[in-house]
């Protein structure tokens, strides 16, 4: 984008070349659609007022218009993420951890420990872009780079999506405005496109299916996060995705996990549940604070998983035929 | 010289918080600076700083225009924190009316948004996040990634040119980011040049004299009549 052009460009035409500069005019409530001067022109002919209302001056708009160019600019540049690497720091008893992870795309790791040994603190350094500056010492490594202020600048804030437990929606909206409002601050181009694929793959993931006319906060807690995995999968750019413990949440675990492997994200999951931990490629196992030792899934653990699922289902089973008032007799 | 920070947001979201888990973020800071809390009928945060061993003051606005107060008493503040031997002194003010922000020229200005508000609060909250240099969003961890991900637009749609950080203000994920960028990389500037980054109202009528009596005869000087 050549900032000399855009400065002499009417305002129209920028807007509706890139409607991303909407934004920065309407902060400044210019009316940009309508307006045949350039950004140059525009600036110097405003009163005292308008400078006054929006406590600027010409220098500061005209700054910030420049920078607000290179902005757009870097994140149209698509930077993708290859590798990410979590260097190992110390654990709680301030000893060195005994080893690195190393993260790719398309791949699903376990992390995996007792309560209260440490699995959160790894999913907060990596949500943190840690570089040694957290109490583990740890460094995250972006495609072999430490991730630095301007690594994560540069991503905008789409670098890292989480999902926990205790994450629920607030917002007094329907569902399909609510993804559609998403869709649209990411600015993707065929949002109504993305809504409808999103609403199918939250109602696949859940099993107990929902309306887009439902109001966002009345989900159930398997309907949310149902939908925050598939929307996440799909209007959410970032490629980390980081999963605290959602087991009990009444998703269909492994279509969740197979969507997001499907979109190349790069799979984190604090878990305690065996049938993730098989499903996954590899596991972290956490200890007193440290990582401890990177198990990867084996043959014979993922023939295990075949039986796991029986029980999985047996269990799964049991629950319907209670849930759905059903009584054991004698046969 | 003595380095200033200016901290706002509306009442509840956090900014208490916050300030005590940016201040514990950088060791032995918490001797090295003061905390300024401005409210207007009660203010129950001295005791909460005092429990992590930070000083701070508070200063009632009672019947004044609060961002009156706070602004014809800065330079008293900042004569107590010098008095003090303190190297940085922050101030903390609620949003109060929204029309105000507490925010001077070369002051690094952070305004606190609970990500709970709903969505339209970054455009509700005008000037103190509109002129901010940081916006901290708390709470965050309690919504879902994509209302998150909403909030942060909004925000920038208000206020381009503003750093957004999340920070957890129980367990203080983030505050330590905000303490570099604030406190560390702070430049000191020359109290001569304090200036609002926003005038305050124009508030002179009969109400700001005490006036209870409603209706047009008891009206004198500036006034405003609603469009219906």
């Amino acid at each position: 984008m050549e900032t000399e052009i855009l400065l002499h460009k009417p305002l129209k035409e920028i807007v509706n070349e890139n409607p991303l500069f909407s934004d920065f005019f309407s902060s400044f409530q210019i009316k940009a659609e309508n307006e045949h001067k350039s950004f140059t022109e525009y600036i110097s002919t405003q009163p005292d007022s308008f400078w006054d209302e929006n406590a600027s001056s010409k220098e500061e708009i005209a700054n910030l218009f420049v920078d607000y160019i290179s902005g757009i600019a870097a994140s149209e540049q698509k930077t993708t993420i290859e590798t990410l690497d979590i260097l190992r720091g110390i654990d709680k008893s301030k000893n060195p951890e005994n080893c690195n992870l190393h993260l790719n795309p398309g791949e699903i790791t376990c992390i995996v420990g007792p309560t209260g040994s440490g699995k959160s603190r790894l999913l907060a350094d990596i949500e943190w872009l840690a570089n040694g500056d957290t109490p583990t010492k740890r460094k995250v490594l972006i495609n072999g780079q430490p991730a630095d202020e301007d690594t994560s600048a540069l991503f905008g804030g789409k670098l890292i999506a989480q999902i926990t437990q205790n994450m629920n929606f607030v917002l007094d909206m329907d569902v399909e405005s609510f993804l559609m409002l998403h869709a649209q601050s990411r600015l993707l181009m065929n949002a109504e496109d993305a809504v409808k694929e999103v609403m199918k793959l939250a109602n696949e993931l859940s099993g107990e299916p929902f309306d887009p006319t439902t109001p966002v906060t009345f989900l159930s807690g398997g309907q949310s996060r149902a939908l925050m995995i598939a929307d996440v999968a799909c209007i959410g750019q970032a490629p980390i995705v980081l999963i605290d413990e959602i087991e009990n949440a009444g998703v269909n675990k492994k279509k969740a996990l197979d969507l997001l492997v499907s979109k190349d994200k790069i799979v984190l999951m604090a878990t305690h549940d065996p049938l993730l931990i098989l499903l996954a490629d590899k596991r972290v196992v956490i200890k007193n604070g440290g990582m401890d030792k990177i198990i990867t899934t084996n043959t014979h653990e993922k023939g295990y998983y075949a039986e796991l699922e029986k029980m999985d289902k047996a269990m799964q089973e049991a629950k319907d035929f209670f849930r759905y008032g059903n009584e054991l007799k004698e046969s | 010289m003595i380095d200033l920070i200016t901290i706002a947001g509306p009442p509840s979201s956090g900014k208490t918080s916050v300030i005590i888990k940016m201040i514990d973020s950088i060791e032995g800071f918490k001797d090295k600076c003061g905390v300024i809390k401005f409210d207007c009928l009660s203010a129950l945060d001295e005791e909460q700083y005092a429990k992590h061993g930070i000083t701070a003051k508070t200063g009632l606005a009672g019947n004044l225009c609060p961002d009156h107060y706070f602004v014809s008493n800065f330079e008293e503040c900042i004569n107590w924190a010098k008095e003090k031997g303190f190297s940085t002194l922050i101030t903390e003010s609620a949003g109060l009316c929204n029309r105000c922000a507490p925010h001077l020229k070369n002051v690094p200005a952070i305004c606190i948004l609970d990500n709970l508000s709903g969505i339209n609060t970054p455009l509700k909250t005008g000037p103190m996040v509109k002129l901010a240099d940081v916006v901290v969003v708390t709470k965050s961890d309690l919504v879902s990634q994509a209302e998150k991900e909403v909030f942060r637009f909004k925000i920038q749609q208000v206020n381009p040119k503003c750093k957004v950080l999340f920070i957890n203000g129980i367990t203080g994920q983030g505050a330590d980011k905000l303490a570099r960028l604030v406190i560390t990389e702070n430049k000191k500037m020359e109290k001569e040049q304090m200036k609002l980054r926003f005038s305050m109202p124009t508030a002179l009528c009969s109400y700001c004299l005490g006036e209870t009596r409603v209706g047009e005869d008891f009206q004198i000087g500036l006034n405003r009549k609603i469009k219906l």
